[in-house]
């Protein structure tokens, strides 16, 4: 299964993807990449069906580069993920919905790192931390973590992990 | 095929009967989908019903199928007086074809067997095609629909040589038709290539009608590729010999056929270097499998001695 992850931490946002490009029971690819690069400091990562992640993130980023074109300066990361939240919603009742999970990470120069996490259904959230595929079951259930160390002296109180905006 | 585009032939009266799948609205096809390298925009008014594919696709209009349950297909609900087609048989993808790189080139391999569900339709079928002399494709799914997208290849290849004076290169060629299938997703065409060619180098790229297009170093497609991988992934290296790599070729591919029932009969091989393709002559692997049978007896006796 594809798995994604980002963590925005106080001035980057760091990415995650794997590599696999799999058909059903076969691995036919080892190194695949599955990030896009939209502008100079804005990715998106792109996984499910087939053809659609190709298709769409490829359409996404030659939309945001023309706009620089046109425009003269590059879309925020907000922006960004507005637009790919708006193209997805608009595909999403038509006969060729596209079925795609995606993160887009971003550094604004005013706003600051960004992490938005965007799924198939076209919703759209900023998050400290997001992941998709078999890992979203892992990651999102670290607001903190107890830690105990056991060792021949017995059991000790570690300091409590803490993970995200407190 | 030519002919009729260059003279923006469209036949209108044809389009009562069948249900124009070019006539359906573009809102959902992002793409400019006009014919691909013709930028005069008179031309692209007068063909804009022509989706981007060669022809017009007339496709016969289609039961509901459920299978694809995420592109329903409620809206090409058939006018009430036409005809649906009933398929006679189920549709099987059966067969073994390999591609891979290695310091001599690509080879290209492939069984030569069509089936039909259990029947053995045709046991001397060509699953490699040459597109031109630098770039052969393998192909597996549906044999029919295969047949009709090397065609379009081949027409598309050409078009583009003769229009712009120089030819297109392996990973264009592989976007270009990744787009042209891109329409018939989620019915129930079925076609999965391999383009193995050089250009400035050797390239493998696989393209399948689900949208895939995933560019590598080694690749085998259809029921028997579990086999043929297995084979492939022990003993390719970079540094194989042409004849080296000839052999592992059909070995895996013999390998497929014995144990896989969709595949088999004979074996087709292809090797592409800088100075363009060329074939061997087809074997049969029955030969090959009676061969190895007696290296086998040969061995057991010289155990038991």
């Amino acid at each position: 299964m594809e798995y994604l992850i980002g963590i925005q931490g106080q001035d980057f946002v760091l990415v995650a993807a794997d590599n696999v490009a799999a058909s059903s029971i076969i691995q036919m690819k080892h190194d695949y990449d599955k990030m896009f690069k939209l502008s100079e400091k804005i990715l998106l990562l792109c996984v499910g069906e087939a053809g659609d992640t190709v298709q769409f993130a490829e359409y996404i980023q030659k939309n945001v580069q023309l706009y620089k074109m046109r425009n003269g300066y590059e879309l925020s990361p907000a922006a960004a993920a507005n637009f790919t939240r708006k193209n997805l919603a608009d595909y999403l009742r038509s006969r060729t919905p596209y079925h795609v999970n995606l993160l887009l990470a971003g550094y604004d120069d005013t706003d600051g790192p960004g992490l938005y996490y965007m799924d198939h259904l076209s919703s759209l959230a900023k998050a400290p931390f997001a992941a998709h595929g078999y890992g979203k079951r892992f990651i999102l259930n670290l607001p903190s973590f107890t830690v105990r160390l056991i060792d021949k002296e017995g059991i000790h109180d570690l300091e409590k992990l803490t993970l995200g905006a407190k | 095929m030519a002919l009729e585009d260059v003279c923006s032939f469209k036949e209108r009266s044809v389009q009562h009967k069948w249900f124009s799948f070019s006539s359906l609205g573009d809102a959902a096809i992002p793409f400019p989908m006009s014919d691909h390298y013709n930028l005069r925009y008179s031309r692209l008014e007068t063909s804009e019903n022509n989706c981007g594919v060669p022809l017009h696709f007339f496709i016969p209009p289609l039961p509901h199928s459920s299978s694809f349950i995420k592109r329903p297909l409620s809206s090409f609900c058939p006018p009430k007086n036409s005809m649906t087609v009933q398929r006679p048989f189920r549709l099987a993808h059966g067969t073994t074809t390999l591609g891979f790189i290695f310091q001599g080139g690509v080879i290209a391999a492939a069984d030569t067997r069509a089936s039909a569900g259990g029947l053995v339709a045709c046991p001397a079928v060509h699953k490699i095609t040459p597109i031109h002399s630098h770039l052969v494709v393998t192909s597996s799914g549906s044999g029919a629909d295969c047949m009709l997208w090397e065609r379009i290849l081949i027409r598309e290849i050409r078009l583009y040589q003769l229009r712009h004076g120089h030819r297109l290169s392996i990973r264009a060629t592989a976007k270009l038709l990744s787009s042209m299938l891109h329409p018939f997703k989620g019915t129930e065409m079925c076609v999965a290539l391999t383009l193995c060619g050089w250009d400035n180098g050797p390239k493998l790229i696989y393209v399948c009608s689900d949208g895939a297009r995933l560019q590598g170093d080694v690749f085998s497609v259809g029921s028997g590729s579990p086999y043929a991988y297995g084979v492939l992934d022990r003993e390719l290296r970079w540094s194989l010999s042409k004849g080296e790599a000839i052999s592992l070729a059909r070995e895996a591919v013999f390998r497929a056929t014995h144990r896989d029932a969709y595949s088999g009969n004979n074996v087709d091989l292809f090797h592409i270097t800088a100075q363009g393709w060329s074939q061997r002559k087809r074997e049969d692997l029955k030969e090959e499998y009676y061969r190895d049978k007696e290296k086998k007896g040969k061995k057991k006796n010289d155990k038991l001695k």
